[in-house]
């Protein structure tokens, strides 16, 4: 239904400012809502000093990019986007956060001096992506990227060593110069940091007898239990001691 | 659609994407809305029935079918309230948030041949990713309230959902490879037929991954015996524990959105989709794919089988909710970890070596020879000069081998 490229939206929204009703395009106003909610949130997450809020922004950040990635017509780039940072990550992220953060944390505050420098930094690496971006010379041409058919087969294929995106000449060989080997190594990686997060989050062998009870137990220590103050830093520091064990084994 | 209110009524094309598209966002959000109503209404009676009470009975005459209406009405005007040390901007925006997350993924499944709000490429996927971020909305509730209750189911839930993801996402790539693609009208189509043609009869180790699918769609809905995250009798009413009212009420549309979400999806990848058990369509004479009123009528037929054979599955998940005990949370993580994981796992293998030895089944000529709409590129020099043929400049053009086989 939505298809295109962002290429077009967004000469489409650099060329007229303010559209008349009649030329009303979805695709470009789609487009600008998601670029501002992605930019917009991203900056919230560094101006906002609560840290889940910061997280909270992030999500929505990241989660306008995959909208963007949609409309591009890169389905499953944008899928991978939400399942990789906005659901997996994140939560994570959110999880570890809650259950780290203890009152002096939770709410950070960023000095003057550190905000100048993340400008700085922030504004070269901008200028150098826009300079890069810039320079291609077909995203320069309105309509110059046409849209494109939302597949993700030649990219599971390539992946496995068939690079159908490259018609083959003369032998098949010359087809199956795909990405065979990166893959293999990245899974390789993966399956080892697997193995050693496998490794540290086991449950001890110790003496006592149920060890596996009394790490999955999430039920507050005593001494939480008593607390007096039903303030959010107890409620975030409560499970600080046992729940470290959780996310291991959650994860 | 677009084209019909283009072309037929003369709308602008700006005016008729607007109609269309808010009339499938309306359509969905009525599926979600509705189905709530009644499946509340439904769970009542069974729950009743199963403890052999006999359940609402006053409300709107005999079976108290507007119990669920009354229970909406007294919940608009319940007081919203909010705890004093509570964040208030992450508590008000939490039930949004997972209410979003459960719509959003209705958007790629499909109803019926053609009755789908986004044909997406990589829907299952989509649907997969999007139902994970249901969590968010959990954790961010329980975190914004600032009670303990809250605190400690939200984490059980993150906990939870996260662990039950990874043998989730190993059962749905069964019917994904046999298939031969990510597209849910695509798996949905290719078991078409007899109910022998489903998924779930097309060989021992689907049949067997059907039920760890089913194990961990609950767990993932956070169904009981999988409701650690609520635990009445030991959490107050965890996460929720602090809403009230509207917004308490979208965390249960969200529930119930998902568990319909999810039996729906077990009915696309193992239990042929809108394809009824007998295919009465195709013995009339009837295709599903002309664009005539019998087209129409026999797509509506597929639209009632795909919700049947969904409601079929979150009443099974009711009837699972008042018949098992809760289990613990070491339970939880041993059911998925030690159990579901290495099944899923060992099941994937055995449907791959399968479909690699015997790809037609064990009777042939039963079955429709899986992958038969593969893509045309890896169907030898035929297939591959016809694609390149057809593409010319360098594009993609996705060739079925279908059409490219003799």
């Amino acid at each position: 239904m939505i298809g295109g490229s962002v290429a077009v939206a967004s000469t489409c929204c650099l060329g007229a400012v303010v559209p008349p009703l009649a030329m009303l395009d979805w695709h470009a106003v789609f487009f600008m809502l998601f670029a501002a909610a992605a930019c917009g949130c991203a900056l919230a997450v560094v101006l906002a000093d609560n840290v889940v809020r910061m997280a909270f922004y992030l999500v929505l950040s990241l989660g306008a990019t995959a909208g963007l990635f949609f409309l591009a017509g890169a389905e499953f780039v944008g899928a991978m986007q939400l399942m990789i940072y906005v659901g997996g990550t994140l939560v994570l992220l959110v999880f570890g956060v809650m259950l780290t953060a203890q009152a002096p944390f939770v709410s950070i505050k960023t000095s003057a001096a550190e905000k100048a420098f993340a400008g700085l930094l922030g504004g070269a690496l901008l200028t150098l992506l826009l300079v890069a971006a810039l320079s291609v010379e077909p995203w320069r041409r309105p309509g110059s990227v046409g849209p494109t058919e939302p597949s993700a087969t030649p990219l599971g294929m390539a992946l496995v060593g068939v690079r159908v995106d490259e018609p083959p000449a003369h032998s098949p060989a010359v087809g199956r110069s795909g990405y065979l080997l990166p893959f293999e190594i990245i899974s390789v990686h993966l399956l080892v940091v697997l193995v050693a997060a496998a490794y540290l989050a086991r449950a001890k062998r110790r003496k006592t007898p149920r060890p596996v009870e009394m790490v999955a137990s999430v039920e507050p220590p005593v001494s939480v239990a008593e607390h007096a103050a039903i303030g959010r830093e107890a409620a975030v520091g409560a499970p600080a001691r046992s729940g470290s064990v959780l996310v291991g084994g959650g994860s | 659609m677009v084209e019909y209110l283009i072309d037929r009524v003369g709308l602008p094309g700006w005016l008729a994407w607007t109609a269309a598209a808010s009339l499938a966002a309306v359509l969905i959000l009525n599926v979600i809305a509705g189905g709530a109503l009644v499946f509340i209404w439904a769970e009542r009676k069974i729950a009743a029935r199963i403890q052999d009470r006999l359940g609402p009975t006053r409300t709107g005459g005999k079976f108290g079918w507007l119990q669920s209406l009354a229970d909406g009405i007294k919940l608009l005007a319940k007081e919203d309230l909010m705890p004093d040390g509570a964040d208030g901007m992450l508590f008000r925006l939490a039930p949004y948030v997972s209410f979003c997350a459960s719509f959003c993924a209705f958007i790629a499944l499909p109803f019926a041949f053609d009755f789908v709000g986004l044909r997406l490429n990589v829907a299952v996927f989509f649907v997969v990713a999007v139902l994970g971020l249901e969590v968010f909305g959990v954790i961010l509730a329980g975190y914004a309230s600032a009670s303990k209750w809250s605190l400690f189911g939200s984490m059980r839930e993150a906990a939870q959902v996260v662990s039950y993801e990874v043998p989730l996402g190993m059962c749905v790539v069964v019917p994904v490879m046999l298939a031969g693609s990510m597209d849910m009208v695509t798996i949905a189509e290719k078991q078409a037929g007899w109910f022998w043609n489903w998924y779930l009869f097309h060989d021992p180790f689907t049949f067997v991954i059907f039920w760890v699918y089913v194990t961990c769609a609950v767990a993932s809905v956070n169904r009981a015996p999988f409701d650690l995250a609520e635990a009445e009798s030991e959490l107050v009413a965890g996460f929720h524990t602090e809403y009230s009212g509207l917004r308490w009420s979208f965390f249960f549309m969200a529930e119930y959105g998902s568990m319909f979400l999810v039996s729906a999806m077990a009915a696309v990848l193992f239990l042929g989709g809108w394809n009824g058990p007998v295919p009465l369509a195709t013995l009339a004479g009837l295709s599903e794919g002309t664009g005539d009123t019998a087209g129409y009528l026999v797509r509506l037929l597929g639209m009632v089988n795909l919700l049947g054979k969904a409601t079929l599955g979150v009443l099974v998940m009711m009837w699972i909710r008042w018949t098992l005990p809760r289990l613990r949370i070491d339970q939880v993580m041993t059911t998925c970890l030690k159990y579901c994981t290495p099944i899923a796992a060992v099941m994937f293998a055995g449907a791959m070596l399968w479909q690699l030895f015997l790809p037609g089944g064990l009777v042939p000529g039963m079955r429709r020879p899986a992958g038969e709409i593969r893509e045309g590129w890896l169907e030898g020099p035929g297939g591959r000069g016809a694609a390149s043929a057809a593409t010319g400049s360098g594009d993609l053009v996705l060739a079925p081998a279908a059409q490219v086989r003799p």
